[in-house]
């Protein structure tokens, strides 16, 4: 408790008796206690013990109305001969490495383009970064004008000849996840390049004119100045992009539902449907937890990664 | 590497085009969304119009988009509002109170914001039904304010813990109780993070999707993101009223984007850099 009982109090309520001075600093406690406890008490009760409960409800069967019956690792064996399950599983993966890798370069590349100072910068800025403020639904609705079998591309290609290419790019089988995946970068790229710039304001200026003194070239300087002085940023910024990119929803029920023939499912909409909207809750979870362990491990395996190279350095 | 490019031409004509590649799926939106239905069935999407209309607009509106603009702003409002008072008193207490286990608090309030949502949604929506506030407003204020608490506190904890010891002090000195010190002192210097996080969350909370499709079943309290794509099965060939329902759709967010620009991108720092 940080009311000092010493302190001479002024004021109505603040007579100079000292057994009220101390039920008052007991409940200045209570009061300070609230203001912690209440929204910790909160969250966790959403959150942590949801997910507690996520845990054990994955290793039961359960349809949501009956009591669940306990059934052990069953669900997440029953993983190992489900397709769809795979199918998702390999799509997830795929649109961890093409949706974080490509978010990421893009962003820093626009991040190293716009950090210099120069003439309508700001707008160029405000440009790339202005889709991260729509939801992926509307993002998804702009570019379904673009995808449409009688859409945008489709007469693009056609005009300049090429109508042989023209496809029903969010129905077929073969193209619908590479369609989801450009209107996620659109909106997400913008993201990380203002999170890379905040991280290129802490390069020192003074290395790279001592560096280009010593007559290293721009990639030289890239590699040995720029890029170890954006690791802590990098850090944020893979972690981010892999929570993003594990938690992608929006974008593919807005767009395809997973379709056609679940060939653009991912582990979050495969989920969705079979333990939200459909009635198999221990399932589902199970996805939940599969889920979960993918992001933790991912961030893990990267952070053992940065710390040995640390050390090796 | 400071200095002005040598060939600032050249710059510029990479940057115009790229923008202008970034700008035309909201350009072809916005001129979509002005069009007639028999423009676009003549001539399709991908064609100059031939007239202009505000038509498609009140068509958009009168088609259930008013009231779904209305619940998400019923939602959005008290998220932000409960979100940043109870974020601000658990910071504040955690920043400035030698309370017990006060990093453990903080960091299991950060852990609970990191947790992928699809690891709560069944619980969730189990536990709202137990409480009577399934498929209601309340429930959705609840639900969205509870599981971003901890991110916002976070970010606060840092920044209150930048303001000199000696300005709080000198409030207790002079009698100040722990909510005085909060309300009086604490709160208006905090104010420019405030608005940062303030216009974050109103734009994360008016842009779910996932809760509400999870927590919401009637039509008639679905706020204006799931209620869009509902719109787009309705009217699936008349793309000008699609089109103009996502203009509406995406006005509220872009509004506190260009009012709040500065806090905007800050925030989204604050939020990487502690």
């Amino acid at each position: 408790m940080a009311t000092l009982p010493k302190t001479v109090r002024r004021g109505s309520r603040a007579p100079a008796a000292p057994r009220r001075g101390v039920r008052g600093g007991s409940r200045e406690a209570v009061v300070l206690l609230a203001f912690v406890l209440v929204p910790f008490a909160i969250e966790m009760f959403w959150t942590f013990w949801p997910a507690l409960n996520s845990v054990y409800i994955s290793l039961t069967r359960w349809d949501g109305i009956a009591p669940p019956e306990f059934v052990g690792l069953d669900n997440f064996t029953r993983m190992a001969s489900d397709e769809t399950f795979r199918t998702a599983l390999g799509n997830t993966v795929l649109w961890l490495v093409l949706f974080g890798g490509l978010s990421v370069l893009g962003g820093l590349a626009l991040a190293l383009l716009l950090d210099r100072p120069r003439r309508g910068i700001g707008i160029y800025r405000a440009i790339f970064f202005l889709p991260v403020v729509f939801s992926m639904v509307v993002t998804a609705l702009v570019w379904r004008m673009i995808y449409q079998p009688e859409g945008v591309l489709n007469s693009l290609l056609t005009a300049v000849g090429l109508e042989d290419r023209a496809r029903i790019w969010l129905g077929e089988p073969e193209t619908a996840l590479y369609a989801l995946l450009l209107p996620a970068l659109w909106r997400q790229v913008g993201y990380v390049m203002v999170l890379f710039l905040a991280g290129l304001k802490t390069v020192d200026p003074l290395l790279h004119e001592a560096a280009k003194m010593d007559g290293a070239t721009a990639v030289d300087r890239f590699r040995y100045v720029t890029l170890p002085q954006l690791r802590p940023i990098s850090t944020v910024v893979l972690a981010v992009t892999v929570i993003d990119a594990l938690r992608s929803f929006d974008i593919v029920w807005a767009l395809t539902k997973g379709g056609p023939y679940h060939s653009s499912e991912l582990l979050s909409t495969y989920q969705f449907s079979t333990g939200v909207l459909g009635s198999q809750l221990g399932y589902g979870s199970a996805l939940a937890v599969v889920i979960f362990a993918l992001t933790i491990g991912t961030i893990i395996v990267y952070l053992v990664r940065s710390l040995r190279e640390e050390e090796a350095a | 590497m400071r200095t002005t490019g040598r060939r600032p031409w050249l710059f510029h004509g990479g940057m115009i085009a790229l923008a202008a590649l970034w700008l035309l799926p909201l350009l072809l939106v916005l001129v979509t969304s002005l069009r007639t239905f028999d423009d676009l069935a003549g001539a399709g999407l991908a064609s100059l119009p031939e007239s202009l209309t505000l038509d498609p607009y009140s068509q958009a509106l009168g088609a259930g988009e008013w009231r779904s603009i209305v619940n998400s702003l019923l939602i959005t409002v008290p998220v932000v509002v409960v979100t940043l008072v109870l974020a601000s008193m658990a910071a504040y207490g955690l920043a400035r109170h030698r309370i017990p286990f006060r990093r453990t608090i903080l960091l299991l309030m950060l852990a609970g914001n990191l947790l992928p949502a699809q690891l709560l949604l069944i619980p969730v929506l189990k536990l709202t039904e137990q409480f009577g506030i399934f498929d209601s407003r309340i429930g959705m204020i609840v639900v969205l304010t509870a599981v971003g608490l901890g991110f916002y506190t976070f970010v606060l904890h840092g920044f209150m813990r930048g303001i000199p010891e000696e300005v709080t002090q000198a409030a207790k000195i002079d009698g100040a109780t722990t909510f005085g010190v909060y309300a009086r002192i604490v709160l208006p210097l905090t104010k420019p993070a405030m608005a940062a996080l303030g216009s974050l969350a109103f734009t994360w909370t008016f842009n779910d999707l996932l809760w509400a499709v999870t927590l919401l079943r009637d039509e008639t309290k679905l706020p204006v993101t799931p209620a869009i794509l509902g719109m787009q099965g309705q009217y699936f060939s008349q793309w000008n009223v699609v089109a103009a329902a996502t203009v509406i759709a995406a006005i509220p967010t872009v509004v506190v984007f260009l009012r709040f620009q500065r806090y905007f991108i800050s925030g989204l720092l604050i939020g990487s850099s502690k």
